[in-house]
């Protein structure tokens, strides 16, 4: 009973759950046994099986179509009372006074909270090494990353450990690591869900999403989160609404592909190069068309990126200080001491770099060089997806131009680690929504176990129903992959274990 | 870090290379209307309450180091 409930979707779930096939206790607690046996450092924080935590009053039973589902959530949402890191040392032991929106309406659906889940200090990494709690590990192997920054939500869902799970993109941090853990992550249009309670990295940029085994759940969890919220001036929701997928073949539409902003870039491995060409064929032969289209401007998205982002990063981050909450260091110095202290041993390396990449990007005599040529070219590239969405209905690119690399492999090279959402940055440029989905296992270069490759479908601001349908028809006709946990880890016993760091995976575990 | 850190600045600098006049710079996104609210008083989060995470709180505030050197 228990391994067999935790193969089920989440939908499949609750509606066993409804009617009475599946008992709800049972399956939440065949969850809490999954999560305490976590051996990849993916959580931060898990309940109490014995006292799950209510997230909030579940609404009326029309409403509650998570009910009895456990998500791990991110450690970047603030859980009132509970934990939250979001990954940083500077905030080790911080318990927020309230609960994130994305949150609290995933509990208003009945969802339970099952944990918090590691991620890259402040959201800011491609790989999850840069967590203050040590790196997550690949479910698939687990000498490889999951790919960051939202790593832990989904070693969590392709490990087995949770049924679904939620996580945050500002440039590729949902898209990249499903795409590197064989599952589906989706980045909604910026404004569909509220970022309140969300801890701000690049606030132009932020957006919470769903990372889940199926589209069907993505399309689950992005209804049970998105709308108006009055404390985020900037939410808008999905208007009319998200209806769950249910389109079978891709008949009539027109899928865009840009020539240089797919398999022909420069740096996409061989493996994602011919998965994405079988990809096209699945495409073709479920009824769509493939119209060649120009993103002129796709390739400098991550030039772009890397002014903005850490422009705002460096304003949002200016918050942790020392004086309201988290780590204070040399209090009994001079003030400007305490702060230049505090932030010193609190922040880790990626952090101070963008910190400082951001502060000298606004700076005096630099500002209209770097921010407003990063904004100009913003437009550039959001007009670039507009012209091109008058051709074409969807558009899809790789999600990642690698497969699942190396723990170590890019942390000496912070560039090269950009170049990892070389992909997914300019959908969040230009604020529309997009899907990663598994198209597949290949090989690595240097040869080895094939390992999941995800394909990329991007659609116009708020056409989420649209992404979603094309998504769901073609997850039924791309081969499915077999359970990640049935790969690498077992079969090639564990050559990680030891490499986190001694404490690293207790300090914010247990209860 | 210094390395580092030219190297990412060499790559931001290819978009010196477009040409960027006349175009209007995006700071946001999506086009909304502020919204606001009636400027009505209600309950927000007890000072208490805000004040329990604070490395030192002191008669409902924040305590902060003296700005003087000791």
């Amino acid at each position: 009973m228990t391994s067999e409930a935790l193969e089920l979707t989440a939908a499949e779930a609750v509606r066993r759950i409804e009617t009475g096939e599946l008992s709800a206790d049972e399956y939440s607690d065949a969850w809490a046994q999954a999560a305490g046996g976590d051996e990849l450092n993916a959580f931060l924080w898990r309940a109490d099986p014995e006292q799950p935590p209510v997230i909030a009053a579940a609404g009326p039973a029309a409403d509650a179509q998570l009910r009895g589902v456990p998500i791990a959530v991110k450690d970047l949402f603030c859980t009132e009372d509970i934990e939250t890191t979001a990954g940083s040392r500077i905030l080790e032991g911080y318990r927020p006074p309230y609960t994130a929106t994305a949150v609290r309406r995933l509990g208003e659906a009945g969802a339970l909270l099952l944990g918090k889940t590691n991620m890259d200090e402040f959201a800011m990494g491609s790989s999850n090494e840069n967590s203050g709690y040590g790196p997550v590990l690949n479910p698939w192997d687990r000498g490889r990353v999951p790919g960051g920054s939202s790593g832990g939500s989904a070693a969590a869902v392709a490990g087995r450990l949770a049924p679904c799970a939620i996580g945050t993109d500002t440039g590729g941090s949902i898209r990249q690591p499903a795409s590197l853990c064989g599952i589906v992550g989706l980045k909604p249009t910026y404004g569909a869900i509220s970022r309140f309670g969300m801890v701000a990295f690049a606030s132009s940029l932020d957006q919470c999403g769903p990372l889940t085994r199926d589209v069907t759940d993505a399309a689950l969890l992005l209804r049970a989160m998105e709308g108006h919220d009055r404390r985020d001036s900037t939410s808008v929701g999905v208007e009319g609404g998200v209806e769950l997928p249910s389109r079978e073949d891709l008949a009539g539409l027109r899928i865009g592909v840009a020539r240089d902003f797919s398999h022909h870039a420069e740096g996409v491995e061989p493996g994602v190069a011919e998965t994405f060409e079988r990809s096209l064929r699945t495409i073709e032969a479920l009824g769509a068309t493939i119209e060649e289209i120009e993103l002129p401007h796709a390739e400098h998205g991550i030039s772009a990126y890397y002014v903005l982002a850490p422009a705002e990063a460096s304003a949002n981050l200016a918050r942790y200080d020392g004086v309201r909450y988290g780590l204070r260091v040399n209090g009994d110095r001079d003030l400007i001491t305490m702060y230049e202290r505090t932030r010193a041993r609190g922040f880790g390396p990626e952090v101070k770099r963008r910190i400082m990449l951001g502060t000298y990007a606004l700076s005096s005599g630099y500002y209209e060089a770097y921010y407003g040529s990063a904004q100009k070219v913003r437009t550039l590239i959001a007009g670039d997806f507009d012209r091109a969405f008058t051709a074409c209905d969807l558009i899809v690119t790789p999600t990642s131009p690698s497969v699942a690399f190396e723990l170590g492999a890019r942390t000496a090279d912070p560039l090269a680690m950009y170049l990892s959402d070389y992909f997914t940055v300019p959908m969040s440029l230009a604020g529309i929504p997009a899907i990663s989905i598994p198209a597949g296992l290949a090989e690595p270069p240097e040869g080895g176990t094939p390992l999941p490759v995800g394909l990329q479908l991007t659609a116009p601001a708020f056409a989420e129903s649209r992404l979603l349908d094309a998504a769901y028809a073609l997850e039924r006709s791309l081969e499915p992959l077999p359970a990640a946990s049935s790969q690498g880890a077992s079969a090639t016993g564990d050559p990680a274990e030891g490499r986190i760091p001694p404490g690293a995976a207790g300090s914010g575990g247990g209860t | 870090m210094a390395g580092e850190l030219s190297g990412i600045l060499e790559h931001v600098d290819r978009i010196s290379g477009l040409d960027l006049d006349g175009v209007e710079p995006t700071a946001h996104v999506v086009a909304l209307e502020n919204v606001l609210r009636a400027d009505d008083p209600e309950p927000s989060l007890p000072r208490d309450r805000a004040l329990e995470q604070a490395p030192d709180a002191v008669d409902g505030a924040f305590r902060v180091p003296s700005p003087q050197a000791q």
